[in-house]
């Protein structure tokens, strides 16, 4: 017995020293018959296709450049694991990976592995959404290209719109919003519209339009500011005084419990940025035709009406062995004129470079979307389009408001809204 | 040479170290060295590439209501998974040990396959079985018989059920395993005698079964315990982003929120080092209560 231990043990000690070596070999870089091997990690089986597109006309226009890309695919949370872990260890890291905005503060703490960007930023930077480069940058260097807008409207469904008799044109400021919900409310018996309680949406975006956000421009704690906690009341109001809202079924719009109850008309309107039309696309089929895009009403004059939120920031890691050449393919698959309006064509993103806003591509009608041109939307509020501040402390901060504020204020109501946001920001501070 | 090799290896002094020293190296490797490069880094804050020394920063913070919460739903969660998983397997175990049972041996195997399934793959299906909202399978059967729909992810003890009922279904095959080699040896002249005495079953089952099969149940025990504290799996697969209000929070999750998620590895390690306490107070108190530390009599 204790010899089959020792002989056991033998193994595993053999095994555990010698797979690193053979994990190791996948990653050698040689390039064969100059096509140079490069890989990349993405969260998102759409964005694959997106990156594969992207090279295929890459190696067309680039022959003496080639690229072997192997994309590899993983589910969100555990890419991102996997990224601060070889990062921490120093070996194991792709050339190229798609980081979701939610966890990007992490890659910028301490020394930052991720590579400077500005080279192929600034010759471009002035046709793009300023915000976007923003959010992925740390002290005016730009660690990661934006992929969307991510510009937050509302998606009406006309149908139970023309069934309550409201137009949902006229609604402007949040109190119009709150009068249709009741009129809608008591016409069809469905709720205007549902808030994420497990998730942060949509009152990150009705925050920031206002004024307020998470963290300020230096990364200081503000999630406890006066804007935030009107903002949070209104929300509760809407929900238990003015019950035009309910807490959303499964509690975020990424559940699958979420997607069956919008699709069959559960409510009337939702509150989301634009790349949730791919998801409306996916995973709501009965609602083709009937729903309308507009842009997010505003609390007071003066507030913009909308907000870039979500998003993802691809980057190329200080562990490649061609940093060149994978900033260079990068550059190519998100700045240039043509990758942008595939953003569109391809994902259904709204691309953060504004001058293809009007590409005919673009302004095509969509079917789903009540053959309208959506883009007219984002080109009426182009300049009114901010994002939040995403700084050191903007991880912790979201996940924050996602755990201890929203489901325990709108849900519990164990805690009133100044109550939940005040213990956030502490605990927050504690983290400096 | 070879003579020198020899003598080595046939000396009663050192072969002993020559055999145990595949399991102290690994030993070493794997356990002692990380164990102390925890306990160094819950001492600092560790960012990649700067790494500064914080003093008790770090068990400072520890004081939150997140870690009281997590010990909380710990302690819970492994009082009353132990409380189905010893003694329902018990009761299992003997009814398939017994010989009137039709059919025992494919009850056996049907029993042990759960724990072949990997928690994620039968977390995601639990998941999706107990869905929030009227679309959820169990919400749609409990609507057939009158009862209104439950947020199973979405509250404490719902979300406490849903854990609890996914870690029984997977480790009742394991204990009932345990159990069935436990009674098999029993010897068979005990329940002879035991009958000739004129015992009932009952208290053939409370006076011979019961005490002969203690090693086992403790054995069981311990590493339930252990298995309570050290859970994941079932709050990973639930709640694997955020939770609302830190429902699915166990002192694992803890850690992997905060060293991980929030890649605050500092902090996680402090955490990882109370829990190491607790866990080994724990069973020691419990082996101690038990009397294994006593010698043989």
């Amino acid at each position: 017995m204790k010899k089959k231990i020792t002989l056991g043990v033998v193994l595993l000690i053999v095994c555990l020293v010698t797979t690193p070596l053979f994990a190791g070999g996948a990653k050698e870089t040689k390039p064969a018959g100059g096509v140079t091997k490069l890989n990349m990690w993405v969260f998102n089986a759409l964005h694959a296709k997106f990156y594969q597109d992207r090279l295929e006309s890459w190696n067309k226009e680039n022959p003496n450049r080639k690229i072997d890309l192997s994309i590899e695919e993983y589910p969100n949370v555990e890419m991102h694991n996997k990224l601060t872990l070889s990062l921490q260890s120093g070996v194991g890291a792709p050339d190229l990976v798609d980081i979701n905005i939610n966890f990007f503060s992490n890659y910028l703490k301490g020394d930052i592995q991720l590579v400077e960007l500005n080279r192929v930023v600034d010759p471009v930077k002035d046709k793009f959404v300023q915000s976007r480069f923003e959010i992925y940058s740390l002290g005016g260097k730009v660690y990661g290209l934006p992929t969307h807008v991510g510009a937050t409207v509302v998606y009406y469904n006309k149908e139970i719109f023309d069934k309550a008799g409201v137009d949902f044109n006229k609604i402007k400021t949040w109190n119009d919003f709150i009068e249709a919900g009741k009129k809608v409310q008591a016409a069809t018996g469905v709720p205007m519209t549902s808030f994420e309680v497990i998730d942060q949406r949509p009152f990150w975006p009705m925050i920031v339009q206002r004024g307020g956000d998470y963290l300020d421009k230096d990364g200081n704690v503000v999630l406890d500011s006066e804007i935030n906690i009107k903002t949070l009341q209104a929300m509760f109001d809407m929900m238990h005084t003015h019950k035009i809202a309910i807490p959303m079924p499964g509690g975020a719009t990424h559940r699958e419990e979420f997607w069956p109850f919008m699709n069959k008309g559960g409510q009337a309107c939702l509150i989301m940025p634009m790349w949730y039309m791919s998801r409306f696309l996916s995973y709501m089929p009965d609602l083709k035709g009937k729903i309308y895009v507009r842009a997010m009403p505003i609390w007071e004059p003066g507030n913009k009406r909308s907000v870039g939120i979500g998003g993802t920031g691809t980057s190329v890691t200080k562990q490649s062995k061609n940093v060149n050449l994978a900033v260079d393919f990068l550059a190519y698959a998100k700045l240039t004129r043509e990758s942008n309006i595939k953003l569109w064509t391809i994902l259904r993103f709204d691309p953060p470079r504004w001058d293809v806003w009007d590409a005919p591509e673009l302004l095509a009608p969509d079917p789903y979307f009540g053959n309208e041109s959506v883009f007219k939307v984002l080109l009426e509020v182009k300049d009114e389009i901010v994002s939040p501040n995403n700084k050191l402390l903007s991880a912790a901060a979201q996940d924050l408001v996602r755990s201890q504020v929203m489901y325990k204020v709108l849900v519990e109501k164990s805690q009133t809204p100044a109550e939940a946001l005040k213990k956030a920001a502490e605990e927050l501070r504690k983290r400096k | 040479m070879h003579r020198v090799i020899n003598n080595f290896l046939y000396s009663k002094k050192y072969a002993p170290y020559i055999f145990v020293l595949p399991f102290l190296i690994s030993f070493s490797l794997f356990f002692i060295y990380p164990i102390i490069s925890t306990i160094i880094m819950s001492f600092q804050k560790v960012y990649i590439g700067s790494v500064t020394f914080i003093g008790l920063d770090n068990y400072k913070r520890l004081i939150s209501e997140s870690f009281f919460n997590a010990i909380r739903t710990n302690i819970l969660y492994t009082v009353l998974t132990i409380s189905y998983l010893i003694p329902i397997p018990i009761l299992i175990a003997v009814a398939l040990n017994s010989k009137l049972l039709v059919g025992r041996n494919a009850f056996r195997a049907v029993l042990f396959l759960p724990s072949l399934i990997s928690i994620i793959v039968s977390g995601v299906a639990f998941r999706l079985l107990f869905g929030t909202g009227e679309f959820g399978f169990v919400n749609s059967l409990l609507q057939k018989i009158g009862v209104r729909p439950i947020n199973w992810l979405l509250e404490y003890w719902p979300g406490m059920f849903i854990m609890v009922s996914l870690a029984c279904w997977r480790w009742s095959g394991v204990n009932i395993v345990y159990f069935l080699s436990g009674l098999q040896s029993i010897p068979k002249e005990l329940y002879e005698s035991a009958d000739i005495d004129g015992a009932n079953s009952i208290n053939k089952f409370l006076y011979i079964t019961l005490p002969l099969l203690k090693p086992i149940i403790i054995y069981v025990l311990t590493i339930s315990i252990y298995g309570g504290f050290a859970m994941f799996g079932e709050s990973f697969v639930y709640w694997n982003e955020t939770m609302p209000g830190d429902i699915g929070l166990t002192i694992v999750r803890f850690i992997y929120q905060e060293a991980i998620q929030r890649n605050d590895l500092g902090y996680g390690s402090s955490i990882g080092i109370v829990l190491l306490t607790i866990v080994f107070g724990l069973n020691i108190m419990q082996l101690k209560f038990f009397g294994i530390f006593k010698k043989e009599q």
